[in-house]
């Protein structure tokens, strides 16, 4: 299908331009074949030919629902899951073929997997102590890592002392003490509630930044993905969906299932026109512009994306394309409306503040208007 | 009869059949304690709750526990500070610490009495035996605790079976079953043949003793680690590998303090009782060596001194509960579970 063809041009073309670059010093995947036997006896391919390529000082968020691969590549990438089949570079070095502890990686299990047994400072110590660093070397990082993660009152106590929050910090703090050249993060914050969470999102921003370390954040939380990733890449079935900055994901979804799993989003069926060089979708008999060059010849029905936040509701004398308003929700930042199309499909629409500037009402007539070029081709 | 009144009254009462309610006795009508039927210690106190029995149930059972755990033991103290009949076993009650000075000293014919350093090597034997079966114990069973926690749910639930096969069965056929093995035309002299080695002497001596012990005390030594590892949450050993750890280093500065109350739960219940251990001693180390188990035994069989007898199980009893006050002190200073029973 033209569409799928669409997509993975954008694929290419948004990982192409760094790996040139990334291979000198960054982290590079490639190939990376896992597959797992199922309880069941059937084979699930965890990660199904994955490659891509990390800058260095990147904060890199590995982005799917459950079972999509992100963490079993995460753990390929510590050393923790062996390779079926691929490679992995550090810069010039192939580290697939290492033990973990030859890594220049580190991990922040998802668990956090602090060791009971011993102090919040010999947790942090833990890793120097394990390459025979010199005492005075392990006090002064130790101390450092504790202030960086604002801890520093609490290095005598157990873990199982300190609150949710604090043991992330200090799963936080273990990991970069031996100053990894990349650090892995197994979904960090998904055991924490929801407002710390949102303070430990800017606080990972601010120690990455810091620190200049490349992050490798696997979630399954988009809008965590979309407020700290410098790159995302969706995952889906093993194998990257898309690749590229939270806007480009965003704005220019490849195919449904990333529309879908990035934010809300209609999905409408639309037969293609092309009309003076501008393919056109049929929504309820209006042709609306889409943005694919009709130069790939592509005909046919096709689905379209559009965000809920780029439909307007107009006054219907005035408008080309006419809907019923069946459903008004309040939601206090945006009102949500459900509006039928005259062929039946239905499009959620977010109407911002201030209402009451067009006159709403459940079962009346609306126009609707698509934002120019915001009515985007996916693939299936 | 007031139960059999109870019974009556177990359908629901008929209060306006004539004759009927007269003849129930009066206080069963009281709104009142009615579940305890005719059973007067079964009364509910008030601020008792629903299905409380009242303490004096327990009386039977606490009775029959005491008399059975403390009973013994203190039969054994007070004998240990009684005198020994002239001729023949059992004690004259007359007051006397002779059997504990037996123990240490010794009195000669002319009347002087000297340091005996006799009985304390036999419990420094039986220390050293019942120590060298503990560290082996532990050794063996700490990686097979460990490789236990890594297979499925069920297949642990079947390991766990079989490592309890041997308290289905009586010790001291076991131990018969170890004499078989190790005898002069034994099966293990006999695979000895089979591979062109010389036969030899397996059985009556003290390795005999220790392969014996180690056998025994083995599944008491699995169990407690097995369930403290149980547990363990494999994410710890994964981090430390992440952290730059080998394999060993993981085992050591992970598995094995994890496993730290099961190891000393471990060494409590294979110590002590190897410590007084007398079947193995005896059956396959032909009791050529006087150990502590069979002193004892001694002291009641063949010697007929049953004070001394009494003496000397009361002084393991206190170095055995010094030992445990120790571990649990230890327990509780590092913040470990130590159970001291299975």
């Amino acid at each position: 299908m033209g569409a799928v063809s669409v997509a993975q041009e954008t694929v290419i073309a948004t990982a192409a331009p760094t790996s040139a670059s990334a291979s000198e010093t960054g982290l590079s995947v490639a190939g990376a074949y896992k597959t797992f036997r199922s309880a069941e006896g059937g084979e699930v391919h965890a990660l199904d030919g994955v490659s891509l390529d990390i800058e260095l000082g990147e904060f890199y968020v590995l982005l799917g629902p459950s079972g999509c691969g992100k963490t079993t590549l995460l753990r390929a990438i510590a050393g923790l899951e062996p390779l079926d089949g691929g490679e992995i570079y550090l810069g010039d070095e192939r580290i697939d073929i290492l033990p973990p502890h030859k890594r220049p990686v580190n991990t922040v299990f998802q668990s956090y997997a602090l060791f009971p047994h011993l102090s919040v400072w010999e947790n942090i110590a833990f890793g120097l102590r394990m390459e025979k660093a010199p005492q005075a070397v392990i006090a002064e990082r130790v101390a450092e890592m504790l202030a960086l993660v604002q801890l520093s009152e609490v290095g005598g106590r157990r873990p199982s002392q300190l609150s949710g929050g604090q043991q992330q910090r200090v799963a936080l703090a273990r990991a970069l003490a031996k100053q990894p050249k990349v650090l892995l993060l197994d979904e960090p914050l998904s055991a924490l509630d929801l407002k710390l969470r949102r303070g430990m999102q800017s606080e990972l921003k601010r120690i990455q930044r810091e620190t200049g370390i490349t992050f490798v954040f696997v979630t399954h939380d988009q809008e965590e993905a979309l407020s700290m990733g410098d790159r995302i890449a969706v995952f889906a079935d093993g194998r990257p969906a898309q690749i590229g900055t939270p806007e480009d994901i965003y704005e220019r979804p490849v195919s449904r299932f990333v529309a879908d799993f990035i934010g809300d989003t209609n999905f409408i069926r639309a037969p293609l026109t092309v009309r003076a060089g501008t393919c056109f979708g049929g929504i309820g008999g209006v042709d609306v512009p889409v943005g694919v060059d009709p130069g790939n010849g592509q005909t046919g029905t096709a689905t379209l994306a559009i965000r809920p936040e780029n439909i307007f509701l107009t006054d219907p004398d005035q408008a080309e394309l006419r809907g019923k308003l069946v459903e008004l929700t309040y939601m206090g930042t945006d009102l949500r409306c459900s509006v039928e199309l005259p062929d039946g499909q239905r499009l959620r629409v977010r109407v911002p503040p201030p209402f009451g500037q067009t006159h709403l009402e459940p079962g009346g007539d609306v126009g609707v208007a698509i934002g120019a070029g915001q009515a985007k081709v996916v693939a299936e | 009869m007031s139960s059999s009144g109870t019974l009556e009254r177990r359908p629901p009462p008929d209060r306006t059949a004539p004759g009927k309610a007269a003849s129930g006795p009066p206080a069963l009508d009281r709104p009142g304690p009615k579940r305890a039927g005719g059973i007067r210690l079964g009364r509910r106190r008030p601020g008792a709750k629903p299905g409380q029995l009242s303490v004096g149930f327990a009386i039977p059972a606490i009775l029959v526990g005491l008399t059975f755990t403390l009973g013994p033991i203190i039969v054994i103290g007070v004998f240990s500070f009684l005198s020994q009949p002239e001729t023949g076993g059992g004690v004259v009650y007359q007051f006397s610490t002779e059997a504990y000075r037996h123990f240490l000293f010794q009195e000669d014919f002319l009347g002087n009495t000297h340091l005996d350093l006799r009985y304390l090597r036999s419990f420094g034997l039986s220390g050293l035996q019942a120590l060298v079966t503990t560290v082996v114990c532990i050794g063996l069973a700490f990686p097979i605790a460990l490789w236990m926690t890594t297979k499925t749910p069920r297949a642990q639930n079947l390991l766990v079976l079989v490592v309890t096969i041997p308290f289905w069965t009586n010790l001291l056929v076991r131990t018969y079953a170890w004499i078989l093995l190790l005898s002069d035309r034994g099966t293990a002299n006999s695979v000895l043949e089979m591979i062109g080695l010389e036969p030899r002497q397996l059985l009556y001596n003290s390795g005999a003793t220790l392969v014996g012990l180690i056998y025994t005390f083995l599944p008491f030594a699995i169990l407690p680690i097995y369930s403290s590892l149980a547990g363990f949450d494999f994410s710890l050993a994964e981090a430390a590998y992440d952290l730059g750890a080998r394999k060993l280093g993981v085992v050591r500065r992970i598995i094995w303090p994890a496993a730290g109350g099961g190891v000393m739960s471990a060494v409590a219940l294979c110590f002590v009782p190897a410590f007084g251990s007398f079947v193995q001693p005896v059956l396959l180390g032909g009791g050529k060596v006087l150990m502590v188990g069979n002193l004892i035994a001694a002291q009641y069989g063949e010697a007929r001194n049953w004070p001394f007898g009494a003496a000397l199980s009361v002084i393991i009893l206190i170095l055995t509960l010094l030992g445990a006050f120790g571990l649990l002190r230890w327990a509780k200073r590092s913040s470990q579970k130590v159970s001291l029973a299975i």
